[in-house]
């Protein structure tokens, strides 16, 4: 086992193996934030879970929805509306789901609206930010794909945890 | 069989099979520097630990093994099956005293000269022959001139890489090891199934509580017992004093100064701190090996030190406390400090750096290389360290368990290495409450008790105006409101509530939370890095059912709320203008504003008082013009602050501000208390008027600040010190500066009291003065903001030379934080003490004053 991921230089995908992809495609989470269409990119996703009860943190910057218990790991729960400076979701709406992520050893809980399907994307039909791109997604936007009439924007793991 | 050699041997037997292991790994792929390092290290920690207990047949085996292994890693011999199977065969060797060692207690007898002689050939022979460069370190020690051997003694290993010491093992006749080791998931894992089990419990008790008479209910009991003795026993697994691993420290510093010819002191502060087990376990090498490094690197001989100037005898000094979420824990010297031109110079030899790069790293950074393999800049490889294993594995073992290693140095005046371990595993048993519609837990080692207000025949909060108060038995107690505090809803009425009391150092306040649940065994965990400046919590952690809840900092609601800790906000202002006539300081402190004799209203700080009285008229009496009252089975003299009092024109309650130390007590009469305030004091024109230090501005009035020391020298001579606390200071001669009065004030009448001599001054230029002129003391207590030149350049100045260069200097700060610690350590403070904080001051200048640095 060691030996082999010593000499194949690639990465995850392949020891997977279970997605059936070839090497070329970036495979996605799609879910939706305030009708927006977006992808994260699967290897850095640790969970999905559904809707959980988050505790509040007083003081906490306003990015931060509170911190909720997956499986005994506390994971700090961020909302992408309030990341994003969208508005709130509405009075109805059955609640938020979590993508979970991990950076740096913590793990990070992502808001979402609605999560959506496993999606691989050829990697060469990721476009850079189109220059009209909303200035409030260009700023975590790791490129974009056109899927039929829609736009999915990459979410940058990264960036979209810099706050503060 | 003696506990240290039982934990060697444990120790050891792990280290053997991973040798074993690690070794063909090392032959297989000579390249791997990661598999060296780790053999390396093994190899030396074996050592290091055999010469301690005197094995010598051991140390000399695996010094000579060692020898090999550290050319191998230096890159000045190449790794070869011959050498790796003379390791081998040492290992074994080393395998074999293992055995006899736990059979008798002793080291069996044996000839190792053969594969000493061999080993020592292949570390000499192989490295002439290829010596491409010239080695960074010393050569070897005792390199003998013996032919060179190429033959391997033992077969080479044709043992396959999975499970190779698996016979070796069976082999031998083990005695059942006197302890287990069990990993930190184990009981992690451990954990977890208590907490699930718990919660079980909960759940169960519930629903057996709601149907009436279960047949269950009985069974149901015992479950909860048992459950609740496994969660304590659980948790006691991992628990345990820092003292624990510095048991064998003095002994340790004992046998190094006789073997390095050195006096070294020892000191510990803060063994009692608790910390858990499997992390204890983790930083037990690493400390030992930093006081090890602290002795023979960091001190000088005797000589050097007498040459130096400082006291022939060196310190080492230990101290372990809690911060938030984490242990601190310092390893400091006061020996020869790292030499940063020598770093430099390393660094420039082995490549790590370019001289521009170097030249543009300020000292700091320059001193972390320390950290980095291999690295080590004593000129001498001796048999105690010096190999450069050192340090980057102190830091490989603290990473690993997230925590940090800092060093801070200064040539000529010491090192001090800080390791900060996170709390991760730490249990802490905590009270939960709810305010604002939200739960918090409060460590229960700050919670003094829990107060119900409101309700019939509670205590009632109380206001002055906006500031709410609470008086229990007869003491004010500032309050703060916790939803308030966190910007949270408050929908409960704050009149029918609970205050938390809670002490913080010597402050005392109370906290106003909605409810009062349970309390609970918890597991603080550190919060997430986005939210560590939110310095009201400490941690946070999941419940027994299930939820996260913030754990609450007091120290950090203390701060954030100005009772008693003080905030730095008049940072800024201090550095832009100064005001030079007003005497400042800028904490915010609690003043309780009252009036008295005339219409200005009078302040003193609240934290001073110890109660606040109503007493009634007919208990005053008056013994030769001095009125008295029996308070609290003693009679307590009353001072009036209109100067006289006459009984018949005396309220039918006489409001009387208490004052206590020890068991005496002191009363001033006041007419009306005020208010409670937070202020910023900026007192003006001190002394104008015996009693009272200046006058201040609060609320947009002018009041009077009282001078409590005048006031209560007023009740009687003797107020102060009594013999047996006069014994104490038994007149050592201090300096105090302090430009504040008010400080000053409190600081010099609280030194006077337990027999000290005490000479003020207000700025550090009179204190330099007096140096000139020659006056002599013992030790010097300085603030550290100043008027003109300031506590830290005071400091580095009485460093530099002249009759005060090694007296004790404490720095008496309204704000302790780490980095202003650090900053007054550089400078040259020996302590660092909070205004206002009596007992720690005292405390401080006994250990100074007791220390044997002082020259």
């Amino acid at each position: 086992m060691q030996t082999q991921t010593s000499t194949a230089p690639t990465p995850g995908v392949l020891a997977r193996g279970a997605v059936p992809t070839d090497a070329a495609d970036d495979i996605f989470l799609t879910l939706t934030v305030a009708e927006q269409l977006c992808g994260v990119p699967v290897l850095a996703i640790r969970d999905v879970l559904g809707v959980q009860a988050i505790t509040r943190i007083p003081l906490a910057p306003a990015e931060v929805a509170g911190s909720l218990n997956l499986r005994g790991r506390i994971v700090t729960a961020i909302d992408l509306r309030r990341r994003l400076g969208l508005p709130p979701r509405s009075e109805g709406h059955a609640g938020a789901m979590s993508i979970v992520v991990e950076r740096d050893g913590e793990l990070y809980s992502l808001l979402a609206d609605q999560v959506g399907e496993v999606l691989p994307l050829p990697r060469v039909e990721r476009a850079p930010n189109p220059v009209t791109l909303d200035p409030v997604w260009r700023d975590i936007s790791d490129g974009v794909h056109r899927i039929g009439e829609r736009l999915l924007i990459v979410i940058d793991v990264e960036r979209i945890l810099a706050i503060g | 069989m003696d506990d240290l050699l039982a934990d060697f041997l444990t120790e050891t037997q792990e280290g053997l099979v991973a040798l074993d292991a690690a070794l063909v790994r090392l032959e297989r792929a000579p390249e791997d520097t990661a598999t060296l390092s780790e053999v390396f290290r093994i190899v030396h920690t074996i050592k290091g630990t055999c010469g301690f207990l005197g094995l010598t047949r051991m140390e000399a085996v695996a010094h000579a093994a060692e020898n090999v292994l550290g050319r191998y890693r230096d890159g000045t011999l190449a790794v070869s099956q011959a050498g790796i199977s003379q390791i081998l065969g040492a290992i074994d060797c080393i395998r074999g005293i293992t055995t006899g060692l736990e059979a008798t207690g002793a080291e069996p007898e044996g000839e190792d000269a053969p594969l000493i002689a061999a080993l020592n050939a292949v570390a000499a022979g192989e490295a002439a022959a290829a010596a491409p460069r010239p080695a960074p370190a010393a050569p070897p020690p005792a390199m003998p001139a013996a032919p060179v051997a190429v033959a391997p003694a033992v077969a080479p290993p044709a043992i396959p890489p999975t499970a190779p010491a698996a016979e070796n093992e069976a082999g031998g006749a083990n005695a059942p090891p006197q302890t287990i080791r069990v990993t930190v998931e184990v009981l992690e894992g451990l954990m977890m199934l208590v907490s699930e089990l718990v919660l079980t419990r909960n759940q169960l008790l519930q629903l057996s509580r709601n149907g009436a008479d279960s047949a269950f209910a009985v069974p149901l009991q015992r479950l909860s017992h048992i459950t609740s003795d496994l969660q304590e026993g659980v948790m006691k697994t991992r628990m345990q004093p820092i003292g624990n691993a510095w048991a064998k420290l003095p002994r340790l510093v004992r046998d190094l100064g006789v073997e390095l010819g050195k006096k070294i002191e020892l000191e510990m502060r803060g063994a009692e701190t608790e910390l858990d087990r499997q992390v204890l376990e983790l930083i037990k090498d690493p400390l030992t090996h930093m006081v090890r490094n602290s002795a023979d690197h960091g001190l000088e001989t005797p000589e050097q030190r007498v040459a130096a100037g400082k006291p022939e005898a060196g310190r080492i000094m230990l101290h372990a406390s809690h911060e938030g979420g984490h242990i601190i824990i310092e390893i400091a010297d006061d020996g020869r400090g790292l030499n940063v031109e020598r770093i430099r110079q390393k660094v420039l030899s082995q490549g790590l750096a370019t001289e521009a790069e170097l030249a543009a790293m300020p000292e700091r950074e320059v001193q972390r290389f320390i950290f980095r393999a291999g690295f080590s800049t004593a000129a001498a490889v001796t048999a105690v360290s010096g190999r450069g294993v050192g340090m980057d594995v102190v830091k490989t073992n603290m990473e690993r368990i997230g925590g940090t290693i800092e060093v801070r140095s200064k040539e000529g005046r010491g090192t001090a290495f800080i390791v900060k371990i996170p709390l991760t595993l730490a249990i802490v048993s905590a009270l939960i409450v709810e305010a604002g519609g939200e739960r918090f837990a409060i460590p229960q080692i700050g919670v003094v008790e829990l107060v119900r207000v409101g309700g019939e025949g509670a205590p009632q909060l109380e206001r002055i105006k906006d500031s709410a108060v609470l008086r229990l038995r007869d003491r004010l107690l500032p309050l703060v409101n916790l939803a308030g505090l966190l910007h949270l809803d408050s929908p409960a009425a704050e009149e029918n509530a609970f205050v938390v009391v809670t002490q913080v150092g010597p402050h005392v306040f109370g906290i106003i939370v909605d409810r009062v649940f349970d309390t609970e065994e918890i597991v603080v965990k550190p919060v997430a890095p986005i939210l560590r400046h939110v310095t009201m919590f400490s941690g946070n952690t999941i419940l027994g059912d299930g939820s996260v809840i913030m754990i609450l900092d007091p120290n950090g609601i203390a701060r954030a709320t100005g009772v008693g800790a003080e905030s730095g906000e008049g940072e800024p202002e201090r550095d832009g203008k100064r005001q030079a006539l007003a005497h400042r300081s800028d904490q915010r402190t609690a003043l309780l504003l009252f009036r008295a004799g005339d219409a200005t209203p009078k302040a003193v700080p609240l934290g001073l008082i110890a109660r606040l009285e109503d007493v009634e008229r007919e208990r005053i009496e008056n013994a030769g013009g001095r009125p008295l009252v029996q308070y609290r089975g003693q009679l307590m003299p009353l001072v009036p602050i209109s100067g006289h009092w006459d009984p018949d024109l005396a309220p039918a309650r006489q409001p009387v501000l208490v004052f206590s130390d020890g068991d005496r007590a002191m009363g001033l009469m006041v007419d009306e208390i005020l208010d409670v305030v937070e202020e910023r004091m900026a007192i003006d024109g001190a002394g104008e008027r015996p009693g009272f230090l200046g006058t201040t501005v609060i609320g947009g009035k002018v009041t009077e600040m009282l001078d409590t020391a005048w006031w209560l020298r007023q009740a009687g001579e003797d107020w102060f010190g009594g013999a047996a606390d006069r014994a104490r200071g038994s007149g050592h001669r201090l300096l105090v500066i302090e430009d504040s009065p008010f400080f000053r004030n409190l600081v010099v009448p609280a030194l006077g009291a337990v027999g000290y001599e005490v000479t003020a001054v207000a700025d550090a230029e009179e204190a330099l003065r007096l140096r000139e002129a020659g006056a002599s003391f013992e030790a010097v207590i300085s603030d550290i903001v100043l008027p003109g030149m300031d506590g830290f350049a005071l400091a580095r100045t009485l460093r530099e030379g002249g009759a005060w260069r090694d007296l004790p200097l404490i720095a008496l700060t309204g704000r302790i934080d780490p980095a202003d610690i650090e900053h007054g350590r550089a400078a040259g403070f020996t302590d660092y003490v909070a205004k206002f904080d009596r007992a720690a001051l005292l405390d401080s200048l006994r250990q100074c004053l007791t220390a044997p640095v002082a020259g």
